[in-house]
């Protein structure tokens, strides 16, 4: 059965159709497969197949995710042992469809992280190089995917989240616009941002899952119905169609990196697609608006963290001293950093300075990409200014961490959609491309984006 | 520039405990993070609407029919104190 090793989930889809594969037989090599995992991709891995293994190969979930039964503390120590009573929507989706769980990847604690050495629980390697990082957040869900230990997976996206681990790990990586999937059951971050998205092998394996993960949800009132029948992406060339390129000349982008992106924009004309430079005046505050809106809607979440109905519980004393010690010692420093910024920026005196200012840099931003949109039919960019940095090279400095969301992060402050695929490599190590495109343009963005891909012929990391 | 004062003033308000190193730490980081965060005032910002959500979405109702919720013995499962159908705490104290 290590053939399946060598099948995208789509395909492995056509054989369980067939009957060729048997939802049993498929859940164990993936089980095997995850149980053997040695880079730190995995949390949990379930034991047996489920009985509502169907058609569909099993999947990799980042622990965020609440699966009923299933521990599900987002890496933090301050849900330790939580199994929660209830599983989100997105996972039930995926169930509905004969996709099991295989697993529960690892993550930056709460998804606050771009190299998911954050998790409370010890970092991930990155399979191209065990030195360095797989990115962050859905670290594990990225690394897993890569390194073949499982066959698919799904994670979340807040400020580049999915799409930057993807690019580190040389796989695809889907930001859905925001509304498209349910957030319900999802462990919340920053709930005007967070997404959930897949993390595939492929394009087209994206595609398959992310028609599985959509549809409104009455537990999630700002979900919406799909506008459109998702197709399997079949394009093979780009005429006609227009990519609006930002951000190759911006300080801090590596050189390496932008000679690979600037290779792929040559891959786009030879398809028949037109490239032009285009500015996204605002978008380099980004960062810094970016920087208040999650840490504060953060800051907020995780109040309900006190150790009265879940996680454990520590301090002697009253119950104040008992909230305070319980959530100094459950949570890292990381995410006690953003709660304190958060916590900051949205207390008397300082709301309208920060938080007021920042929603009013993110419509800026909202504008510049609709006006884009008005001239071109994409938005592309690098998608992490460099390639996978060392272990332990940024925890020092958690500014220079951030940075590493650069290209990543107007996306989700405009709710709109973005896609991360390899497009070759820089210093030996993958090199992410961005496509991002107008609200619920996924289908464009993925054809595209296929299209692109067989052109790139990407070739993954050596896996055993 | 964050103070320590000021430091320990936001950890209050968030229900942190910070060790003196914490804090002092905590305050170096802090003054970066929002040194870098001011960028925004390069923008002009001037009658700028707000977003505070991408979805323009208003009053999403559901019919209101009466069912159930999470049996009570599930929800206190995963409390690290329940007794007597509730969670126990630590007396509020003198504070």
């Amino acid at each position: 059965m290590s053939d399946l090793l060598s099948l995208t989930a789509a395909q492995q889809a056509e054989l369980l159709e067939s009957g060729e594969l048997s939802p049993v037989e498929a859940f164990d090599f993936w089980r095997e497969r995850a149980a053997g995992d040695d880079l730190g991709s995995y949390l949990w891995v379930a034991d047996q197949a489920p009985d509502d293994a169907g058609g569909l190969p099993p999947v990799a979930v980042k622990d965020l995710f609440c699966v009923e039964g299933v521990p599900s503390g987002a890496a933090s120590r301050i849900l330790e042992g939580y199994r929660p009573p209830y599983t989100a929507t997105s996972v039930r989706n995926l169930r509905a469809a004969g996709a099991a769980v295989l697993g529960k990847t690892n993550q930056d604690e709460f998804a606050m992280g771009s190299s998911n050495e954050n998790s409370g629980y010890g970092p991930v390697q990155n399979p191209w190089d065990r030195t360095r990082v797989p990115g962050g957040s859905s670290g594990g869900s990225a690394a897993a995917v890569a390194a073949g230990t499982a066959p698919w997976a799904i994670g979340t996206d807040t400020g580049g989240s999915i799409r930057q681990p993807a690019a580190l790990c040389g796989i695809v990586g889907l930001k859905p616009t925001y509304g498209a999937v349910s957030r319900y059951g999802m462990i919340a971050f920053a709930s005007s941002l967070d997404q959930c998205g897949p993390l595939t092998r492929d394009v087209t394996d994206a595609a398959l899952l992310f028609g599985h993960l959509v549809g409104r949800d009455p537990c999630d009132s700002t979900s919406l119905d799909y506008p459109e029948q998702l197709q399997r992406p079949r394009a093979e060339r780009l005429d006609g169609l227009r990519f609006g390129v930002w951000g190759l000349e911006e300080e801090g982008l590596d050189r390496g990196v932008a000679d690979v992106v600037r290779g792929t924009l040559g891959t786009i004309e030879a398809l028949g697609g037109g490239v032009e430079v285009i500015e996204l005046p605002n978008a380099r505050q980004g960062l810094a608006a970016y920087y208040v809106i999650a840490p504060a809607e953060a800051s907020a979440n995780l109040a309900r963290y006190d150790g009265v109905r879940y996680g454990p519980r520590t301090g002697d004393g009253d119950l104040t001293e008992m909230y305070e010690q319980t959530r100094r010692d459950g949570f890292g420093d990381e995410v006690k950093r953003r709660i304190m910024i958060g916590t900051y920026a949205l207390s008397s005196g300082y709301y309208e300075a920060y938080y007021g200012t920042a929603q009013k840099v993110r419509t800026r931003i909202a504008e510049d990409l609709k006006a884009a949109f008005e001239r071109v039919d994409f938005v592309v960019t690098p998608t992490s200014p460099t390639v996978a940095f060392e272990l332990g090279e940024r925890t020092a400095d958690p500014l220079a961490m951030y940075l590493s969301d650069y290209f990543t992060v107007p996306m989700p402050l405009a709710g709109l959609p973005a896609v991360s695929i390899p497009c070759g490599l820089s210093e030996g190590l993958p090199v992410g491309f961005q496509i991002a495109g107008p609200a619920f343009s996924e289908g464009r963005i993925l054809d595209a984006a296929h299209a692109l891909e067989k052109a790139i012929g990407f070739e993954g990391v050596p896996v055993t | 520039m964050i103070e320590r004062d000021q430091v320990l003033h936001v950890a209050r308000l968030a229900r942190l405990k910070l060790t003196e190193e914490e804090v002092d730490r905590m305050a170096g980081e802090m003054s970066k993070i929002l040194e870098h965060v001011d960028k925004m005032n390069e923008l002009d910002l001037d009658d700028v609407e707000p977003t505070s959500h991408v979805v323009e979405l208003q009053n999403v109702l559901r019919e209101d029919v009466p069912r159930d919720g999470l049996p009570r013995e599930r929800a206190l499962e995963q409390a690290p104190d329940a007794a007597e159908g509730g969670f126990r705490v630590p007396s509020p104290g003198q504070g």
